[in-house]
């Protein structure tokens, strides 16, 4: 029936910090139109804005540059076309320093493009001043209470626009923020012809998207039943064939680790869910409790009748904003009596810090026994008995830089002046670090203009 | 019926959702779903999760793939980069629904391959 064979697009990258492994392989290990990259999260986008303050050249994904070093060659000889959001809050640095790698490669005619206006933080004023209130959606706070403490603030840009560098022949497409689920439906947009009111193909571009979003989270990594996950060293990263009806399949390359099942691929369905009937998207409401789901074995899962609703008339904005300090430190405590001891260290620390007149109160404090049910506190395990060490992990946040930054000094003393047993404090002094909060808010979709510039090798 | 752990008739997925985190409850079988939509209430999840979410828990349900989700909106400790908890996304809060001890039917055992050969789980 397919009049086409159906167009093969893989997700290599789950976050920045995610394996280099996994796009070099899938590169390797079998046929691919398309590769897209997922660098961004809330706290990178703040993170690459203050690098980007103190160096013009920099607020980027500089890993996703050292990749395509390692692999234009092959890039370039398959004809795999790329997508990835390393362009952070300086998309056009991150092209630049793509231009000198393939210019280091010495080839010519590769396009590159840039799709940018997700970036907001040098507008929020003029916005403000046009009515948009960037109201915290969570807490229901105006942005005026934290307005001058903000660092970042980015548009989650839905999938057109990369279509549109992709219909401009572009081989690599570099955007700032966008969503997640955009990197993978940008090229059927593309290949497919689809339009803004194709509501159930966008939806389920949307589910195929989510699914693969976080790299190996849907071919066996995080799984409950990790023991049957076969070869997870070298587990395949997902790929989506998709074709022009909407319908397509989750599978992976074959003779790669880990496994395709409808279950690996509905727990990657399940991961950040809200309500599932209504996944948000700036292109389309997706309905993620209308399609069918089918295991067709040896690692392919099917994927049809996803249904959609028309988008909402705004984008949703992440900003990042200074939210004080926080400081964590961790000692071993070994046995006997290891949780005994550790509890006594925790009292110590406090009362010595009060002694000096630094308080903290029971909400800016925190102490943890690892090794003594952390995770699932509260809920009886069967099978735990006395633990032979703890982790002593104790940590303060709150406003004031000083008062964070006096709490690490005395936590290394416990090692002579503690009980017995108390180690492992490699790490040295914990130090105060900046709390980056986040702020999700809406803004019109009117007042946000994506655009798409494209460049070809060599530049001049 | 038997006293079993959820893991015997469920997986799960878990990751932060702002302040909150999300756990996503997969049955094992329709069988499974059937029974766990009917026992698996916001109410029993909230007090299996109270010492790690204090907050309100919110259920939804997708047929099409025996998940239950459950929202649990204060789970993390503030949340993000504020949150000074080891597990400050939410990360193993699926299994700790899994760990919950339940009265199955037998009925809904029997229909429900056990994730283990020794039917352990």
């Amino acid at each position: 029936m397919p009049s086409r064979p159906p167009v093969r697009i893989a997700n290599g990258q789950g976050f920045w910090g995610d394996s280099i492994l996994g796009p070099i392989r899938l590169l390797r290990e079998g046929p691919l139109d398309y590769l897209t990259l997922d660098y961004l999260a809330e706290v990178t986008m703040s993170i690459m804005q203050k690098l980007k303050s103190r160096d013009p050249d920099k607020g980027y994904a500089t890993d996703f540059v050292r990749l395509i070093d390692r692999v234009l060659p092959e890039l370039v000889e398959k004809n795999v076309r790329v997508v990835a959001n390393a362009g952070g809050v300086n998309p056009h640095a991150c092209k630049d320093a793509l231009m000198e790698v393939i210019a280091k490669h010495g080839l010519q005619g590769v396009k590159v493009a840039v799709v940018e206006g997700d970036d907001i933080f040098g507008d929020l004023d003029s916005l403000m001043d046009e009515g948009e209130a960037f109201t915290n959606m969570d807490t229901g706070q105006p942005l005026a209470d934290v307005r001058d403490k903000v660092t970042s603030a980015n548009v989650y840009l839905g999938a057109f626009p990369i279509a549109e560098a992709l219909d401009q022949g572009a081989q690599i497409v570099v955007t700032g923020r966008g969503t997640d689920p955009g990197l993978v439906i940008g090229p059927m947009i593309h290949e497919f012809g689809w339009g803004p009111d194709d509501l159930d193909k966008l939806a389920a571009g949307t589910v195929a998207g989510h699914i693969v979003e976080c790299g190996a989270q849907c071919t066996g990594g995080n799984f409950t039943d990790w023991e049957q996950v076969p070869d997870m060293a070298m587990i395949g990263y997902p790929i989506i064939e998709a074709q022009a009806d909407g319908t397509f399949h989750v599978t992976k390359h074959a003779g790669t680790g880990g496994m395709v099942t409808r279950s690996t691929v509905v727990h990657q369905l399940a991961y950040e869910m809200g309500n599932p009937a209504a996944y948000l998207t700036p292109d389309v409401v997706a309905d993620f409790t209308s399609f069918e789901i089918t295991d067709e074995g040896q690692d392919r899962v099917r994927i049809d009748g996803v249904r959609g609703s028309v988008a909402t008339p705004t984008y949703k904005v992440s900003m990042s904003y200074q939210d004080g300090w926080k400081s964590v430190g961790q000692l071993t405590v070994s046995g006997p009596d290891a949780l005994a001891k550790a509890q006594r260290c925790a009292e110590v620390v406090w009362e010595r810090l009060a002694y000096d007149g630094f308080t903290y109160s029971e909400d800016q404090r925190m102490v943890e026994f690892v090794g003594a049910n952390v995770c699932h506190e509260g809920i009886p395990i069967p099978e735990a008995g006395e633990p032979s060490e703890v982790v002593l992990r104790m940590g303060v946040k709150g406003p004031d830089r000083a008062v964070i930054d006096r709490f690490g000094s005395e936590l290394v003393p416990l090692v002579t002046s503690g009980p017995p047993g108390v180690t492992g404090f490699a790490g040295g002094r914990p130090k105060a670090t900046e709390i980056i909060g986040y702020w999700p808010a809406l803004v019109n979709k009117d007042r946000i203009q994506p655009r798409v510039s494209v460049f070809t090798s060599p530049s001049a | 019926m038997a006293n079993v752990p959820l893991s015997r008739i469920a997986q799960a997925r878990s990751g932060d959702k702002g302040e909150g985190s999300n756990a996503g409850i997969l049955a094992r079988s329709q069988e499974a779903y059937d029974f766990l939509k009917e026992a698996l209430t916001e109410d029993v999840a909230r007090e299996h999760l109270l010492a790690i979410n204090p907050g309100e828990v919110t259920r939804y349900a997708a047929d099409n793939m025996w998940v239950l989700n459950f929202l649990l909106s204060d789970s993390l400790g503030g949340g993000g980069s504020a949150s000074l908890k080891t597990d400050a996304q939410g990360k193993t809060h699926g299994l700790a629904l899994l760990r919950m001890n339940m009265d199955v039917p037998d009925s809904v055992l029997d229909a429900t391959p056990a994730p283990r050969e020794d039917g352990t789980s």
